[in-house]
C-alpha cells in the first residue's frame, strides 16, 4: 500500500487509518461554503458563501435567528446533510488542511465522530431509545477502534464518570428514558468526546434544558474544551448562553456571515444593525416588564433572497444602495468584520 | 415482571370461563337430539340413549352441566368425540399440523414481508417501493381462496413446483405453499408495517446521531433504525401467530390439511358438541397464552415499556 503525504496528514498508521495533525494549530478552514436545498418549490439557498476558521483550543460561537443557517453549516462540516435534497455547489471544508467535501465517504466516515464530533439540541431523541446508554458510548470504541466488548464498556463507564453521571457503573446499562434531560445531554457529551475529537460542534446543546441545568452543561463543555484543547463550535440563538464560553463569534443572517468579532466587542459595540437588533431583543433584568425591542419583520424566504443586503427590508438604516449592492464582509476595526455598507456608523452609534 | 405474569394469568380465568360458557351454552342449548344419527339409519336403543345422557349430564340444568364440565376440564379431560376418541388425542394430532403450518406461515411472513418492507423503505418512492405497494394492495384486496386456487394452479399444476394437496402427516415441503397462501395477507401487512416504520425511523434524530458517530450507513440503517422499526412488526407477527394457531378453515380446506380449523368445522357439521366445546376451550387458552407471551416480548423489545 502506498500512502501519499499531504499537507497536515501523516501517512497511514498500522491500522490503515490516517492521522491528522493541524498545521500551526489550525483545525478547520471553512471556505466560501454554499449549501442549497432542492425542493418542489425551487432551490432554497440556505448557505451563501460562509468562511471562517477554527483553531485548537478556540471556541467559536455561531449566532443568528432561527433559519439563518447555523445547523446547516454544522451539518455540512459533519457531512450529515441529506444529499439530496441538499447540495453543496461550491466551497470547501478543510480539516487539518484536507478538504472533507471531496474526500471519499469511506474515508470521511473515520473523521466523523473520531476527529469532529457533534452534540444536538434534543438529547432524548438523539439517543437511540432501545439501546443502553453505555452500549451507545461503547459503540464508538467498538466501531472505530475495534475494541472488545468489555474494554469498550469500561471506557463507557470512565466517560460517564468524566461527565459526572452519578453511579456511572450501575447506570451504564440503563436506557436513555431513565435519565433526566441534563443527564441525557451529559451522555451525549460523553459519547461525543469518547474518541478525543479535535473539534466538537454543539448545536444548541442547552436549548431544551432548564436554566440551572443549562449553566451546568455549559461549564462542563468549557471544562472539557480546556482540558483537551478542543476546537469548540457553539451554535445558539441565545446570546446570553455563550457570553462566558466563546472567544470569538460569528453572526449569521440568511446563510451569510454578517459580523465576526470577539464576544466582548460584539456585546459592547456591535458593528451590524442585525447584531444590534439581536442584542436589543435579549431580555434584561434592569428592563423588566418592558416589551422586547425585537427586530421587526421576518427572515427572508430562502427561495427569493432580496437583492443587495439581505437584511434591507428589516433594517432601520437601509438606504438605496442597500437594495442594490451586496455588502461584502470587510474589516471595520482590528479583528472585526461586518457586512454592512454603513458599519462605521453602526459602531460609532 | 413475575407479578405481572401472575396478574395476567389470573385475569385469564374470567375470560376463559366467559368464552367457554358461551360456546358451551350455544352448543348444548341447540335444539335437537344429540344422539340422533349416532346409530346409522335406525334410532338408537333406549339403553344407549340413557347411558349417553348420563355420561354427558344431559339431564342436569345448564349451569350444573357447565360446572361439571369445567371440573372435568381442569383435570385435563375434554371428553370423547362422537366416535369415542378422546378429544385431547384429536387435538394433539391436529395441533401438530396446525402448529407446523402456523410456524411456517409466520416464517414466510417474516422473511418475505420484512425483506420487501426494508427494500421499499430504503428505496422510498423508487420502482421497488411502488412495486411492493402495488403488489401488497393486490394481495390485500383478493380473497384467500382465490390466492390459494391461483397458487395451486400455477405453482402446483402448471409448473409442478409443489404438491397441490398435503398428506395426513405433512412434510415441511408439502406445507410450504399452504403456508405461503395462509400468510399472504399478513406478508402484505408486514411489508407495509415495516416500510412505514422504517421510513419514519430513518428520519429520526438518533439515526442522524448514528451517522454523526461515524457509523457506516449500513449500521445506522440496518441496526439503529431497523431495530426500532421491528418493534411493532414483531408484535404484529406474534399476535398473528396466536390467531393462526386457531386454525385456518379456508386454507386447510383448499389444501386438504388435517388441522384445527378443519376439526372444528367438521365437528360443528357433525353436531359433535363435545369436540366443538373441547377444541374451542383449547383454542381460547392457547390464544390467551400466546398473547401474554407477545406482550412480554414487547416489553423486551421496547425498554420504554415496563411490566411492573
Ligand atoms: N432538509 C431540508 N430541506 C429544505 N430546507 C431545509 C432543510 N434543512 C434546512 N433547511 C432550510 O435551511 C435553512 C437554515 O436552516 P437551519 O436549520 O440551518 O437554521 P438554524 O439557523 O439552525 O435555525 P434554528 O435556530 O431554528 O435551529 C432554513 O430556512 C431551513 O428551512
Ligand atoms: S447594508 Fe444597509 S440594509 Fe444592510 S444592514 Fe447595513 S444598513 Fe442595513
Ligand atoms: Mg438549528
Amino acid at each position: 500500500m502506498t500512502t501519499t503525504t499531504q499537507p497536515g496528514i501523516r501517512p497511514a498508521n498500522a491500522t490503515g487509518k490516517i492521522t491528522y495533525t493541524p498545521v500551526d494549530g489550525r483545525l478547520l478552514d471553512v471556505e466560501d461554503l454554499h449549501v442549497e436545498f432542492h425542493t418542489d418549490d425551487g432551490i432554497a439557498k440556505a448557505i451563501n458563501g460562509v468562511s471562517f476558521t477554527l483553531d485548537q483550543g478556540e471556541s467559536l460561537a455561531i449566532l443568528g435567528e432561527s433559519g439563518s443557517g447555523k445547523s446547516v453549516t454544522a451539518q455540512a462540516i459533519m457531512g450529515i446533510l441529506d444529499m439530496p435534497p441538499a447540495k453543496i455547489p461550491h466551497g470547501a471544508v478543510k480539516y487539518c488542511g484536507v478538504d472533507l467535501l471531496t474526500m471519499p465517504d469511506d474515508r470521511r466516515r473515520w473523521v466523523r465522530g473520531a476527529e469532529i464530533a457533534m452534540i444536538f439540541q434534543d438529547a432524548l431523541s438523539s439517543l437511540n431509545p432501545v439501546f443502553p446508554v453505555g452500549w451507545q458510548i461503547a459503540e464508538m470504541f467498538r466501531q472505530h477502534r475495534g475494541m472488545n466488548k468489555s474494554d469498550a464498556q469500561a471506557q463507557a463507564v470512565r466517560l460517564m464518570e468524566r461527565v459526572a453521571i452519578p453511579a456511572a457503573k450501575e447506570r451504564v446499562k440503563a436506557y436513555p428514558h431513565q435519565f433526566s434531560g441534563g443527564m441525557r445531554q451529559r451522555i451525549m457529551i460523553a459519547m461525543a468526546i469518547a474518541l478525543d475529537p479535535a473539534v466538537l460542534i454543539a448545536d444548541e446543546p442547552t436549548t431544551a434544558l432548564d436554566v440551572t441545568v443549562q449553566a451546568q452543561i455549559m461549564s462542563l463543555l468549557q471544562e472539557l474544551q480546556q482540558e483537551r484543547q478542543m476546537g469548540l463550535i457553539l451554535i445558539t440563538h441565545d446570546l446570553g448562553v455563550v457570553a462566558d464560553v466563546a472567544d470569538r463569534s460569528v453572526v449569521m443572517y440568511a446563510g451569510r456571515l454578517v459580523e465576526t468579532a470577539n464576544v466582548y466587542d460584539l456585546y459592547r459595540n456591535p458593528a451590524h444593525p442585525y447584531t444590534r437588533g439581536l442584542l436589543e431583543s435579549i431580555p434584561r433584568l434592569d428592563q423588566k416588564g418592558q416589551t422586547l425591542a425585537a427586530i421587526g419583520g421576518l427572515p427572508p424566504n430562502l427561495l427569493r433572497i432580496p437583492p443587495g443586503c439581505a437584511f434591507n427590508p428589516r433594517c432601520r438604516m437601509a438606504k438605496d444602495v442597500c437594495r442594490v449592492d451586496l455588502p461584502a464582509l470587510r474589516e471595520v476595526a482590528s479583528g472585526r468584520h461586518s457586512a454592512c455598507h454603513f458599519a462605521e456608523e453602526v459602531i460609532d452609534a | 415482571m413475575g407479578k405481572y405474569i401472575i396478574r395476567r394469568l389470573l385475569q385469564m380465568i374470567p375470560v376463559i370461563i366467559g368464552t367457554t360458557f358461551l360456546i358451551f351454552y350455544m352448543v348444548f342449548a341447540l335444539p335437537g337430539d344429540p344422539t340422533a344419527g349416532k346409530c346409522g339409519e335406525r334410532p338408537c336403543p333406549a339403553a344407549y340413549v340413557a347411558k349417553y345422557r348420563a355420561e354427558h349430564n344431559l339431564d342436569d340444568p345448564m349451569p350444573i352441566r357447565y360446572a361439571k364440565y369445567v371440573a372435568k376440564t381442569a383435570t385435563g379431560d375434554l371428553g370423547t368425540n362422537r366416535y369415542g376418541v378422546k378429544v385431547t388425542e384429536d387435538l394433539k394430532k391436529r395441533y401438530v399440523v396446525t402448529g407446523k403450518l402456523a410456524l411456517m406461515a409466520v416464517a414466510v411472513e417474516v422473511v418475505i414481508g420484512i425483506a420487501a418492507g426494508i427494500l421499499s423503505g430504503i428505496r422510498k418512492g423508487r420502482f421497488i417501493d411502488n412495486l411492493v405497494l402495488v403488489s401488497t394492495l393486490f394481495v390485500i384486496s383478493i380473497p384467500v381462496f382465490v390466492i390459494g386456487a391461483l397458487c395451486q394452479y400455477f405453482l402446483g399444476v402448471k409448473w409442478g413446483l409443489f404438491p397441490v394437496t398435503v398428506s395426513a402427516k405433512p412434510t415441511l415441503y408439502e406445507l410450504f405453499m399452504p403456508a405461503f397462501v395462509l400468510g399472504s395477507l399478513s406478508i402484505a401487512y408486514v411489508a407495509r408495517l415495516t416500510r412505514t416504520n422504517l421510513v419514519e425511523n430513518l428520519r429520526a434524530d438518533y439515526v442522524r446521531t448514528a451517522i454523526a458517530k461515524g457509523l457506516s450507513r449500513k449500521r445506522a440503517v440496518g441496526l439503529h433504525a431497523l431495530r426500532n422499526s421491528m418493534i411493532p412488526v414483531i408484535t404484529f407477527v406474534g399476535f398473528d401467530f396466536g390467531g393462526l394457531l386457531g386454525g385456518a378453515i379456508v386454507t386447510e380446506r383448499i389444501f386438504n390439511i388435517q388441522g384445527i380449523g378443519g376439526y372444528i368445522f367438521r365437528s360443528i357439521y357433525n353436531r359433535d358438541g363435545v369436540a366443538v366445546v373441547g377444541a374451542v376451550t383449547a383454542l381460547v387458552i392457547v390464544y390467551l397464552l400466546v398473547n401474554l407471551l407477545v406482550d412480554l416480548l414487547y416489553g423486551v423489545l421496547d425498554p420504554r415499556i415496563s411490566h411492573d
